[in-house]
């Protein structure tokens, strides 16, 4: 009898293990629900109204929204499409986009009939696989600037219009190095730029790092290189050769990594992601400036005690201001359980109705030029002056904006970039190093 | 096993229940009493073997079979042959992250097994508090990825508490998990204050075995405590020490949960261990034939660490008695 009790319940144990394997699957969906995934917790009130509006105007459809931290999310978006247990819906970055095309686990847009007019310059192109369909929905965008702390640069005698008609030069740094060096001080009180200053032991650094910045430099190194002429790959979008090797590059990394050793910029050594990222270093009053992107800016401003401003990026030798102009987009998964619910949302996302609602909230700029004015008014309510980020896209003649990369293998190239820029950075190797990280990565493309 | 001969007649009548009860429990035969223990056995080893052939056996033969295949999980694996062998044995940053496994392993076991002996002899010789035996556990109730994050902000470059006492007392800030030269150390160095507590607690269990009377006798004749622990204490307790080496060691191989949270592998390669590298082969790049590969490496390693670590310290057999 005790024997059978034994075998009854091993086996009911093991049947309920197969069986808890089997129920994970489709994320809770159903022919009424949508999942959709997003990261930005800032975010998430927003997009739950734009689900109310779209719950009203699709009766019987609802949506099941999950947010999950930046690194969270991808760890469990990718296991979700080995599980096959994959939201129908989730917010996408460019940067993962060309991985998840070579995957071929994202549906087809193109029957939603976007219209790329509709969106900002650039926006809606930058989704189009190199089978020439469409993958992404435009949902918003970004671009960076130099965000300070307004105290230090008074201090510093630094007025917001100096720090906004900055330049610079691979050369000497330009009057940028030397606003940067000024804003400075070591742990004797001398600045940067005074005899006898102390680069081993500073108290503030005029610009916070963000690290090496990997492949694409978002908010360290890229509009240094853009505004010198430079560009990611040998094409604007799938491009096969990556340029890390060009001279003009290595001059900017150079100068660039330079200012930690002249001691104007936090060493690569004061930065870690998870402890110590560049908003960090302002709100800690270790650093007095850093480049950061608009999704930052409710970040910075909500820091107590800090009075914030911002200020464009620096025009470089091309004569012009260059900024990192990026945009996620929301993406339908190839096996989503409720496909045609999830065209239906995507649909509602990228609408004027659902992209004017998240304008008004004021934390992101949407994709279509009229709720990104809303959007901006939405800050202006809340005392913040978003010029730095919003004039690089409206005025060609004085800015450059470019976009993340987009090739195939984006994952090896990070492998590879990430420890090689680190490498530069942290272990002062030469930047002539990436000439063979270069060949590496563009072998890896050729295959 | 005493069991079968100690313990009270009963009747274990699987499929014979009508036999059983005719039967006189006295004239059951010993054949059938043998076979019942070894059905009970069976049952009692059932969910064991279950969760070794489906967790371990299993995915085994099945990463070894995908280590000569090119495999992104989502397309069926295409058959390569020994094209990840090659590229691994042709693969740099494969062999440096052995190489910082390895740097790890030395450090982290080398202190470790120290720190918990010295820990486990005191707790044996001078206290007989459970307080005591608990404090000394209570890191390794924490999680590692916990551990990991607690120990990122103590002792970050700029902000962390860690490096504002060093500032404070008038020294330079270090990066612990910053730099290239302290990261290993500093990562090592963690994991050893987790887990000494636990691996102290498995010497000192060691110790527990070893006659007290040994210990009287050699006061008697008047040894010191010194003479006593490398005479009487680290002779008997060789046995559990060389299985707690090993399986430390194998633990300390497999490093990946506090890297993961603390450094990423940085900065540049300097604490790109196997296991994380293996990780981001995998689910950053996509590439599980190559990662398979590099799996069925370190399991090779393993394998033949523990087999050298078995015959070396005789852990097989006993000096006590």
């Amino acid at each position: 009898m005790r024997i059978r009790t034994v075998v009854a319940l091993t086996g009911a144990l093991a049947l309920s293990l197969t069986a808890g394997c089997a129920k994970g699957g489709g994320a809770g969906s159903s022919a009424h629900t949508v999942s959709y995934w997003l990261w930005d917790a800032n975010q998430l009130p927003a997009y739950q109204a734009c689900a109310k509006g779209f719950e009203k105007e699709n009766p019987g459809l609802n949506v099941k929204i999950t947010q999950l931290g930046w690194d969270d999310y991808w760890t469990k978006l990718t296991a979700s499409f080995i599980a096959g247990t994959q939201p129908d819906v989730f917010t996408d970055h460019i940067q993962k986009f060309g991985q998840f095309a070579d995957l071929k686990v994202l549906e087809p847009l193109d029957d939603l009939g976007i219209d790329a007019s509709d969106y900002q310059a650039g926006l809606a192109a930058n989704w189009t696989g190199q089978d020439g369909h469409r993958y992404g929905a435009p949902k918003d965008w970004d671009t960076v600037a130099l965000f300070y702390n307004q105290k230090m640069a008074g201090d510093a005698g630094l007025t917001a219009q100096e720090l906004n008609s900055l330049s610079w030069n691979p050369k000497d740094g330009g009057t940028f190095e030397k606003a940067i060096a000024h804003l400075t001080v070591d742990r004797n009180g001398k600045r940067g730029d005074e005899p006898g200053f102390d680069r081993r032991h500073v108290k503030v650094y005029g610009l916070a790092t963000g690290g090496a910045g990997d492949g694409d430099g978002q908010t360290t190194w890229s509009n240094f290189a853009a505004s010198a002429g430079w560009n990611y790959t040998d094409k604007k979008r799938w491009g096969t050769k990556y340029q890390y090797d060009s001279k003009t590059f290595q001059s900017v990394i150079k100068w660039y990594f330079g200012l930690a050793k002249k001691g104007y910029m936090a060493p690569l050594t004061d930065y870690s992601a998870g402890a110590n990222p560049a908003n960090a270093q302002v709100a800690g009053g270790k650093a007095a400036a850093a480049f950061d992107g608009a999704w930052m800016i409710s970040t910075y401003y909500g820091v107590k005690g800090l009075k914030v401003g911002t200020a464009f990026t620096p025009v470089g030798p091309t004569g012009k201001r260059a900024t990192m102009m990026n945009g996620l987009a929301d993406s339908v998964t190839k096996n989503a359980s409720n496909k045609q619910g999830a065209l239906k949302w995507v649909k509602y996302l990228s609408s004027e109705a659902c992209q004017k609602t998240v304008g008004t909230y004021g934390i992101v700029f949407p994709a279509t030029p009229d709720s990104t004015k809303a959007a901006v008014a939405a800050y202006k309510k809340k005392g913040i002056d978003v010029t730095a980020f919003t004039k690089p896209v409206a005025d060609k003649k004085d800015f450059t904006t470019f976009s993340f990369p987009i090739t195939n293998y984006s994952a090896d190239v990070y492998a590879l970039m990430h420890p090689a820029m680190q490498d530069i950075f942290g272990n002062g190797k030469s930047v002539s190093s990436l000439d063979e990280t270069t060949d590496q990565i563009n072998l890896i493309l050729d295959q | 096993m005493t069991i079968a001969s100690s313990s009270p007649p009963s009747r274990l009548p699987l499929g014979g229940a009508e036999g059983a009860r005719t039967k006189p429990r006295t004239d059951r035969s010993r054949a059938g009493e043998n076979r019942g223990d070894g059905r009970l056995a069976a049952v009692f080893i059932a969910p064991a073997l279950l969760g070794f052939l489906v967790f371990l056996l299993w995915p085994t033969l099945r990463g070894i079979y995908l280590s000569f295949t090119r495999y992104n999980l989502l397309t069926p694996p295409e058959w390569v042959g020994l094209d990840n062998y090659v590229r691994m044995v042709n693969d740099p940053i494969f062999w440096d992250s052995l190489k910082v496994t390895v740097e790890y392993v030395l450090i982290n076991i080398g202190v470790q097994t120290v720190a918990a002996l010295a820990i486990a002899v005191l707790l044996q010789r001078l206290t007989q508090s459970a307080l005591l035996r608990g404090i000394v556990l209570t890191p390794y109730l924490m999680a590692n990825v916990v551990a990991g994050i607690v120990w990122l902000w103590i002792l970050d470059t700029q902000l962390g508490i860690g490096n504002e006492i060093i500032s404070g007392l008038g020294f330079d800030r270090i990066p612990f998990l910053a730099d290239d030269t302290w990261a290993i150390p500093t990562i090592a160095l963690i994991n050893v204050w987790r887990h000494v507590g636990y691996t102290a607690l498995l010497l000192f269990a060691g110790l527990q075995a070893i006659p007290n009377d040994m210990y009287e006798a050699a006061k008697v004749d008047g040894a010191s405590e010194w003479r006593m622990f490398w005479r009487i204490t680290m002779p008997l307790l060789r046995p559990v020490l060389a299985v707690v080496l090993i399986m430390t060691v194998i633990g300390s191989f497999q490093v990946f949960d506090t890297v993961a949270v603390t450094t990423l592998g940085g900065p540049a390669n300097a604490t790109n261990v196997l296991q994380y590298y293996i990780y981001g082969a995998a689910f950053g790049r996509f590439q599980f034939g190559y990662a398979s590969a590099m799996s069925v490496a370190l399991l090779v390693v393993l394998s033949a660490i523990t087999f050298v670590q078995y015959r070396l310290t005789r852990a097989g057999q006993t000096d006590l008695g």
